[in-house]
């Protein structure tokens, strides 16, 4: 055991402690639910931050649950990939949870949305910790089962039926999951990631290998709404909550989509072209789609939802290149994108909560009552759009240049294409919204409340610096850590195994 | 063999009465199906014939190599659990549907689109 494996396992009890604090006592009194949620997800933020520190100093670092050695017993597993994530997650967390105390004052049950937030939030923690494959799928389902309870947080016609369509096409996710987990188990007798990566590469390819990759691709691709499998998500998301959208658009269908499906690719069943070439198509298809669809949006936040579809493209076509460029690039544009796209997501919840609509045609002129509001929707615009020297650009520049790199001038043109749109697509945004003339219903309208301004102002502050986390310093022991995990393939089996000895 | 196909029938029937039927609570039966088509398959990657329950005696002299094995059963355990959360999540967002909409006719429940 490794100083500092304890850390592993903490990340995920912390918040589910948090959750279950919270369903016991948050009805009795009145300001917990609201000091327990920041207490949580401050602690896992300063968790996941140090889990990059030990990454850096030691390594993979491996946990055994109950003391059960690995491969038999359960292994939470914390390597550069994961720890990425882990951040990326819970900084998201930590802002949302802060623009959460204003914000939720318009409902009634205040703790069951904590609870629920912090259960979900255990459960990415998990997906992204485990090194179990079973566990992946309960940890996959804590989350995804918190997330439909949390769309449907509203009750009302729309949220009810957007949960229940979300819940149907996330359920069907989850069991090809399932049954792909079953097969993988059958032909390996393991559940272990590391040792059944070790077991797959003793065997020789065949057929049955084919139909588990299609089952993954299908069910991870669910999660992550890649194109055919996307049409729940502009649903779902404008339906939860404002600060539920940022975190279910931000995180979730990163981490349980697109990590989980790296992981399972590269990590277990290495990465072959068939499935890197449809992985790429998948993207490119998302990113152009998903865009078009966005650009005829009214409503402000199912805008944002498509184009989170579009933005997810951009992240699978970077990984589906596979070369450490395009590992890097997908990786950086997940990052960026979590930050800006909770960002928007909160900037519509702050005007929703100001002028009680998100249709872009009844607004107007509110850049000159909500200048905080405004200004960060701006930076996020902007980070979004690929505009200099906003993080997204960055991300955007290195999946083209690593496109263009691996001889797809194909999908590198549809990027640029589908980049175009999007800032067309946010021009729309900021002129409907924020600029212009200032609508006679807004006269009296204010500005968000401190914390709501407070977590638009520091994600918009991410959104400006994020482009520093190239320089060496921060590259380092952050995204290459990340980049070299996935770009080592099945050798993850060997270092994990290694480790446990 | 038969057994496996007759898994895969199962869950072919549960995803056809998710996509084909129009009633909600057909949808949430249609999940239950497939779910226990998925739980049986599992069930049965360990099953081998002949093979006793897996009790390790000291002394008797029973070959561990006849046992079936065990572990997807407790992984299917699990599995069951996780369904029941969902179905009655389901279930309960359908009633307040009902409650909302007076109807379980999804063609109905349609203010969502574009």
């Amino acid at each position: 055991m490794t100083p500092g494996c304890a850390i592993v396992p903490l990340c995920v009890a912390v918040p589910l402690g948090g959750a279950f604090l919270i369903a016991l006592l948050g009805r009795k009194v009145r300001r917990l639910p609201d000091a327990l949620g920041f207490m949580a997800t401050l602690a896992a933020l300063l968790l996941s931050l140090s889990s990059v520190g030990v990454v850096r100093t030691s390594g993979i670092v491996v946990y055994a649950v109950g003391g059960w050695a690995p491969p038999i017993g359960i292994a939470l597993v914390l390597d550069g990939l994961t720890a990425f994530v882990l951040v990326t997650v819970n900084v998201i967390a930590f802002l949302v949870a802060i623009f959460s105390i204003d914000y939720m004052e318009r409902f009634t049950a205040k703790w069951q949305f904590y609870a629920l937030f912090l259960l979900m939030l255990a459960g990415m923690n998990g997906v992204v910790v485990t090194g179990d494959m079973f566990n992946l799928y309960v940890f996959l389902e804590i989350a995804a089962v918190a997330s439909y309870a949390l769309v449907a947080f509203g009750t009302e016609k729309h949220e009810l039926e957007a949960a229940f369509k979300y819940a149907v096409m996330g359920t069907l996710g989850s069991l090809l999951i399932l049954l792909g987990i079953a097969m993988l188990y059958g032909a390996t007798s393991t559940l272990n990631m590391a040792d059944m990566g070790r077991e797959l590469a003793a065997q020789t390819p065949d057929s049955l290998l084919l139909l588990i990759s299609a089952l993954f691709l299908v069910g991870f691709g669910l999660k992550a709404a890649a194109v055919p499998f996307h049409a729940w998500l502009p649903d779902a998301h404008p339906s939860a909550p404002a600060p539920i959208s940022a975190m279910l658009s931000g995180v979730l269908i990163k981490s349980l989509g697109v990590y989980a499906l790296a992981r399972v690719f590269f990590n277990v069943i290495g990465m072959t072209p068939q499935v890197s070439s449809v992985l790429m198509f998948l993207g490119a298809l998302s990113m152009v789609i998903g865009v078009f669809l966005a650009i005829g949006q009214w409503d402000l936040k199912r805008l944002l939802a498509y184009h989170s579809i579009s933005q997810i493209g951009y992240v699978l076509l970077g990984i589906g290149l596979a070369t450490p460029l395009g590992i890097l690039g997908g990786l950086f544009h997940l990052f960026n994108h979590s930050v800006f796209k909770s960002l928007l997501f909160l900037n519509s919840g702050a005007v929703e909560y100001a002028t009680g609509t998100r249709d872009l045609q009844k607004m107007g002129g509110l850049a000159r009552r909500m200048p905080v509001t405004s200004a960060t929707t701006l930076a996020a615009s902007m980070s979004i759009a690929g505009i200099p020297p906003f993080n997204g650009f960055w991300s955007k520049l290195i999946i083209i240049v690593a496109a263009v790199e691996a001889g797809r001038f194909g999908y590198a043109f549809w990027a640029v294409l589908a980049s175009l749109l999007t800032l067309a697509s946010f021009m729309k945004v900021m002129k409907y919204a924020f600029f212009g003339v200032l609508n006679e219903d807004w006269g009296d309208v204010k500005e968000a409340p401190f914390f709501m301004k407070f977590a638009m102002c520091a994600l918009a502050a991410i959104c400006i610096l994020g482009g520093l986390l190239l320089l060496p310093a921060a590259y380092e022991p952050f995204l290459n850590a990340a980049t070299k995990v996935l770009a080592e393939g099945t050798r993850y089996a060997t270092l994990v195994m290694s480790e446990v000895r | 063999m038969a057994v496996y196909v007759l898994c895969l029938v199962l869950f072919c029937l549960g995803v056809y009465c998710i996509l084909a039927k129009r009633n909600i609570i057909k949808i949430i039966v249609g999940i239950t199906i497939a779910e226990c088509a998925v739980n049986m398959f599992f069930v049965l990657t360990a099953y081998k014939t002949g093979g006793r329950a897996p009790i390790l005696e000291p002394g008797a002299g029973i070959p561990v190599a006849s046992m079936v094995d065990p572990l997807p059963h407790a992984l299917v355990l699990t599995a069951i659990v996780i369904g029941l959360a969902t179905t009655a999540l389901m279930v309960a967002i359908a009633m307040r549907i009902y409650a909302k909409y007076g109807t379980y006719d999804i063609a109905e429940i349609r203010e969502l689109k574009g």
